[in-house]
């Protein structure tokens, strides 16, 4: 358990539930959903907002949103014609610094971002939106590098962590990520909407399962058979859970709570809050390893005799 | 109306480390140099295909990408700052555009009739994604000329490569009949990279050239073994071998803006002028172009 990280919780990244409700039954309960989390999360009295968007990608390792008051009129990039979401975020740019320091000593190659202008992400920009909606609660903002793999995306939370303790902040984690992510690939009549197709319907029940049991660390251990089974796969692997369940210090000795579970445009859309507790199913010998520091890509193809300019693309210490 | 055509269509790859490394005022960032084969490759096609050959520029994007049917632009003009998520240190940029609504709107109706999924995107307040950017200003730095972007859908990744470049023939199809009803002259864009896996750290001067090369050495052979097809005129066969390709070298041409473009100039049997090759970050990239009205008939 790390006691800096006061609760976890899931929502999913799609403008509906903020833009659109209106327009189908199960979008207004998802924003429902949200009102309520929203009051959960102002209850634990957390310092800070730590968020990891599925929606924004970077290549050059991970980045962290730093600027302290970005502001911008945003527009989706699929749903334009739901209209535009004036933003102003109140980020801790101090502790987004701290992060990258402590990310930097665990091998990871991050960088903070602090400009006018960045396209900060639907995903993001609905929880903050949803979940903060008077900006009282600083937050900081992660991307999610396409590149990453298990022991990066784990070492991250790591770092966040230590980063945490050197602060004296508690926080809540929120990953902001899709169950199941296929899309309806055609229009629909919003009316119409339901989860693309059964099997990623129940492979959802399985994970809401084991969230509303508290073992998020027993789904992220099934992440990479979720991502083979119900993922589209645009990156490299399905990582969120890594990242979240490493926050709340690998364990399945929390409280869940599924908040709701609703299509959207196809996918699966849940808010799940998960809160340390000693109720517990109990925690299991686990196949992934538990990996401290970042040691840098492997190439795996890589020839021998290859010159010394080529560390560089290993990216960490060697 | 009618006798519009495609004056030509170019490979015009959008790292915004070339408009960087070119340093116009629009961009706030400033380097010393960089990537200067490819950008010679640009100044090489922006003499092949002078401006004044074309009314209008249609470019194809990978980094508008939309997953339910093909969106474009039709909104009279757009102004702002763009600001790449992955290279923000890099690109900053301004950018002041005109959009010809109403080619958009036809190559929409086109493509409607082709009963492919399409979308107009009407809202003013909308960015436009820095694939077109950077394609746009490469291909015509003076921004004089009113644009289409066209976003790329993400069959390839829904379902694979081979239904994504079925319903990019379609598109290329529909563009082209939009064009000749349209009597407009047209430069086309497809603005993707080759071989696409990138370095995932930079160096600390992002135009120190001494860190620059292929990620990988089987990406350099697949890129080159498409750049010979193009060369020989063999595109037909290019867009075959396109899955293997893309799967193999990683390629951005995923995004299907190569394959629209071999579409819309009905896959030239003559061969293409390869202007430049180069890397970016480990990616690889050409600039190149086919010229119908010098290559002779597709
Ligand atoms: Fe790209």
């Amino acid at each position: 358990m790390n006691p800096e990280v006061l609760k976890a919780c899931v929502v999913p990244g799609q403008p509906q539930p903020l833009m659109v409700p209106e327009q189908n039954e199960g979008w207004m309960k998802l924003r429902r959903a949200y009102d309520e989390m929203a009051k959960e999360i102002k209850e634990a009295n957390p310092d800070v907002l730590i968020i990891y968007s599925t929606k924004w990608l970077s290549v050059i390792g991970h980045q962290i949103q730093a600027r302290k008051n970005p502001e911008w009129t945003h527009v989706d990039d699929e749903w334009h014609e739901y209209g535009e979401v004036e933003y102003s975020f109140n980020i801790d740019s101090e502790l987004a610094h701290q992060v990258n320091e402590a990310c930097h000593d665990r091998g990871l190659h991050t960088r903070t971002v602090d400009y006018h202008g960045f396209p900060i992400d639907t995903g993001s920009i609905v929880a903050l939106k949803l979940l903060n909606p008077d900006n009282k609660i600083p937050a900081i903002i992660l991307s999610s590098n396409i590149y990453a793999d298990r022991t990066e995306t784990v070492v991250l939370a790591k770092s966040i962590i230590d980063a945490l303790k050197k602060s004296g902040k508690k926080a809540v984690a929120i990953a902001s990520t899709a169950l199941s992510n296929r899309y309806h690939d055609q229009m629909i009549d919003p009316k119409e909407d339901r989860i693309h197709s059964l099997k990623d319907h129940e492979w959802n029940l399985k994970m809401l399962e084991f969230f509303e049991q508290g073992r998020l660390e027993d789904v992220s251990q099934l992440s990479r058979q979720i991502q083979q089974e119900a993922r589209v796969h645009k990156v490299t692997n399905f990582k969120p859970f890594w990242w979240l369940s490493t926050m709340m210090g690998q364990t399945n000795y929390l409280e869940g709570k599924i908040f709701e579970y609703q299509p959207l445009y196809g996918m699966g859309g849940a808010l799940v809050s998960l809160t340390p507790s000693d109720r517990s199913f109990g925690d299991l010998e686990y196949d992934e390893a538990d990996p401290e520091n970042f040691q840098g890509d492997r190439n795996v193809l890589k020839s021998e005799g290859t010159d010394s300019d080529e560390s560089e693309d290993t990216g960490g210490k060697e | 109306m009618g006798n519009g055509r495609i004056i030509a269509g170019c490979l015009a790859p959008h790292p915004p480390h070339l408009v960087y490394g070119e340093n116009p005022p629009q961009n706030e960032p400033k380097s010393e140099c960089g990537w200067e084969t490819l950008r010679w490759g640009y100044e090489e096609l922006r003499e092949r295909i002078p401006k004044d050959e074309y009314d209008v520029i249609i470019v194809h994007s990978p980094h508008w990408r939309t997953y339910i049917g093909t969106h474009i632009l039709a909104i009279p003009e757009a102004k702002s700052i763009s600001v790449d998520p992955i290279f923000p240190n890099l690109f900053r940029f301004h950018y002041d555009l005109k959009v010809d609504v109403d080619l958009a709107k036809s190559i929409y109706s086109e493509a409607v009739g082709k009963k492919l999924d399409m979308k107009l995107m009407e809202n003013p307040k909308f960015r436009v994604d820095y694939g077109t950017i950077v394609s746009c200003h490469l291909a015509n730095p003076d921004w004089d000329k009113p644009i289409v972007s066209i976003s790329s859908n993400a069959a390839a990744k829904y379902f694979n490569v081979e239904y994504m470049q079925e319903l990019q023939t379609h598109l290329g199809d529909a563009t082209r009949v939009a064009i000749e009803k349209s009597g407009k002259r047209a430069l086309l864009l497809a603005s993707n990279s080759l071989s696409h896996r990138h370095f995932t750290i930079e160096p600390p001067i992002p135009e120190d050239m001494s860190k620059e090369h292929i990620y990988h050495h089987g990406q350099y052979l697949w890129d080159m073994r498409m750049i010979e097809m193009m060369k020989k005129g063999q595109t037909r066969e290019m867009i075959d071998l396109l899955p293997d390709f893309t799967q193999q070298a990683t390629a951005e041409t995923d995004g299907g803006s190569l394959t629209w473009l071999m579409s819309a100039l009905q896959y030239p049997k003559y061969p293409a002028k390869i202007h430049a090759y180069g890397t970016v970050i480990g990616t690889g990239n050409a600039v190149a172009s086919w010229k119908p009205e010098v290559g002779g008939p597709a």
